[in-house]
């Protein structure tokens, strides 16, 4: 949008100069943009500004903050031996948990807009996971993954496969927590926002495509895909900050483990802010990581230009 | 000869009909399959949680885990969480607190996207990126300065952080739904509105809002239920138990043991219990507002 929508804007303007149309227009966006800048200076700001001046100082919460410049970011990059290496795991995570999360969220909003008998309780049973209590999950999938008696290595073995140990074993914790999150987030949030996006698809369209003899997947590709585009983008976009920011999954199913293999960098922040109380170091940390989180979202919205499709976009 | 033809052209389109019920019976009938394996799937961790309330605590980490409670205690374990905390209290609490955040949250939130998506203006950009950027700083180091802050304003033990927030911009995933899906409105709708003399507000009220329906009601029960059992901020600015929200209230089950009270063991089984209860409203709500988020909106012709 930042791109695109600059550009067009800064091209339109130049079309109609600064008429007193424009200006009206212009007036009446800053009104009705007006409650989000009274709650942002009221609330908001203040606390963000305050935690970027923190991230220079040393600051343990029971005494006043002293101003130490750029000592603590210099020694997260060059003495944490814990800090890039946890920004690489849960980016390993976020690769593994994603796209999976992404296409059979959207399939099952798909499978959940057909007309089946008793809709409404398909797609409370589909949800269910994401009202299922933390606590009990948590220690069902501890059940179900445990290398020896779990469930899932259970059924491995019946077709020949020898599972590996899971949230017990370095190599495949973080996938393992992949497949817990892909099981929670599956029927949750996102396909809900992907089943409202599908009402946006013109049922005209759909039997345009039908009569034309397009099969299910052309139907899907060609006219349902970029009618749903702008929720795609919106999941893509809030599931990569999301699963970059994981940190209750890690905390409560292995907290951190094995041997720091799901150390992930929200854990890594937590701990300095309120375990060691090392405030403005965890606020450097929390700001290099937003900043990547930052670069990351301004470069989805710089391509999404190129494939996200609003039916009412100024062209 | 000419019989005939007209037969095998009959007995060949007879033909080509039943395999395409048959086909589309297929269909459905793998479709069922789909829906009903993967509701089973989805629904177990829930249903073994149902099941396990109704354990006593040591068959609770039994391994590998019982399916059904060996001496059942449902009622026991029901009755002992309403006897050991006030949770008709905190459920009022969380009520109030969530529909007054919500309501605050729906028409701000609804507004604030209408800008983003519709007008322009210097800064737009600028601003959004703002919006987005507050999701992406982690919580954990803003939460003491905000602390500071409602301690100054003299809110803290009070609903206000809670609730008045949430009227000032309705929060950044809400604005960046509603602006997803106001964008695809088609423009030719506001601007036939307006040769027609409507005010923008009356092209919020009259065709941007009716058309995001299912937009709303989704964000509705998304908001509810994240409300519902929001944690941290009432962790943080709510001091007297008797003003606890749910989500917190259950902490005294995990926490109970470490505070010396007269739960001095763990206490799990209360814990699934009480979750389920708390689950509860937001089931009932889910089941209900589920038939708005697919309410399709007759726009023949104007749409595409």
């Amino acid at each position: 949008m930042a791109d695109r929508l600059s550009s067009a804007s800064a091209r339109a303007a130049r079309r109609e100069g600064s008429s007193p149309m424009r200006r009206r227009e212009a007036l009446e966006g800053y009104l009705y943009l007006a409650p989000w800048i009274v709650g942002f200076v009221a609330f908001v700001g203040g606390p963000i500004l305050a935690s970027a001046y923190l991230s220079f100082t040393k600051y343990n919460v029971m005494r006043p903050p002293q101003f130490n410049g750029f000592q603590n970011y210099v020694y997260a990059l060059a003495k944490d031996d814990l800090f890039i290496p946890s920004i690489i795991r849960t980016f390993y995570f976020a690769i593994l948990s994603i796209p999976p999360a992404m296409v059979l969220s959207l399939l099952v909003a798909i499978l959940l807009n057909q007309k089946f008998v008793v809709n409404t309780l398909w797609r409370t049973m589909f949800f269910l996971p994401t009202l299922t209590p933390v606590v009990a999950a948590a220690i069902l999938w501890r059940w179900m993954l445990n290398p020896d008696v779990g469930l899932v290595n259970f059924l491995l073995a019946q077709v020949g496969i020898k599972g590996p140990g899971w949230l017990s074993s370095i190599e495949w914790a973080i996938p393992a927590l992949a497949l817990v999150s892909l099981w929670v987030s599956v029927g949750g949030t996102r396909m809900i926002i992907f089943l409202a996006g599908l009402q946006d698809v013109p049922q005209e369209l759909v039997e345009a495509a039908e009569i034309d003899g397009a099969g299910i997947w052309a139907k899907f590709w060609n006219v349902t895909l970029p009618m749903v585009t702008p929720t795609v983008f919106f999941n893509l976009v809030l599931g990569i900050i999301f699963a970059l920011r994981t940190f209750d999954l890690a905390f409560v199913s292995t907290q951190g483990g094995p041997a720091r293999a799901t150390w992930f960098i929200s854990l890594h922040i937590y701990q300095n802010a309120f375990v060691s109380f090392d405030m403005g170091y965890a606020s450097a940390l929390a700001w290099m990581f937003f900043l990547i989180l930052f670069a990351l979202t301004y470069l989805q919205f710089r391509l999404s230009g190129s494939w996200v499709y609003y039916a009412g976009e100024r062209r | 000869m000419m019989v005939e033809r007209a037969m095998a052209g009959q007995v060949v389109s007879v033909k080509r009909t039943t395999s395409a019920r048959a086909s589309y019976a297929g269909r459905w009938a793998l479709l069922y399959l789909i829906v009903v394996v993967g509701s089973v799937v989805s629904m177990f961790p829930f249903a073994w949680t149902f099941l396990s309330s109704g354990k006593e605590i040591s068959e609770l980490y039994r391994m590998p885990p019982t399916l059904w409670p060996a001496t059942p205690r449902f009622v026991e374990n029901y009755q002992e969480v309403w006897r050991l905390v006030p949770f008709g209290r905190w459920l009022v609490n969380t009520a109030e607190v969530t529909v007054l955040g919500l309501i605050g949250a729906v028409a701000s939130s609804t507004v604030v996207a209408y800008s983003f998506a519709r007008f322009r203006y210097p800064g737009r950009e600028l601003f959004f990126f703002v919006t987005l950027s507050t999701l992406m700083l982690p919580v954990e180091v803003t939460l003491i300065p905000q602390y500071l802050l409602f301690k100054n304003l003299g809110w803290l033990d009070t609903y206000y952080p809670l609730v008045v927030p949430s009227f000032f911009g309705g929060g950044a995933f809400n604005i960046f739904l509603m602006r997803q899906f106001i964008m695809t409105i088609p423009l030719d709708l506001d601007e036939a509105a307006k040769i027609d003399g409507a005010s923008s507000f009356r092209v919020l009220w009259q065709i941007i809002t009716p058309l995001c329906k299912p937009a709303i009601a989704t964000m509705a029960t998304l908001g509810f239920i994240g409300g519902w059992n929001s944690f941290l901020g009432p962790l943080i600015f709510l001091n007297s138990p008797e003003k606890f929200l749910v989500a917190v209230g259950l902490r005294y089950f995990n926490v109970g043991a470490a505070q010396g009270s007269a739960a001095a063991r763990p206490q799990d089984h209360l814990l699934m219990a009480a979750s389920l209860m708390i689950a509860l409203p937001c089931l009932i709500l889910f089941f209900v507002a589920q038939k708005y988020f697919v309410q399709g909106i007759v726009m023949s012709g104007i749409k595409g």
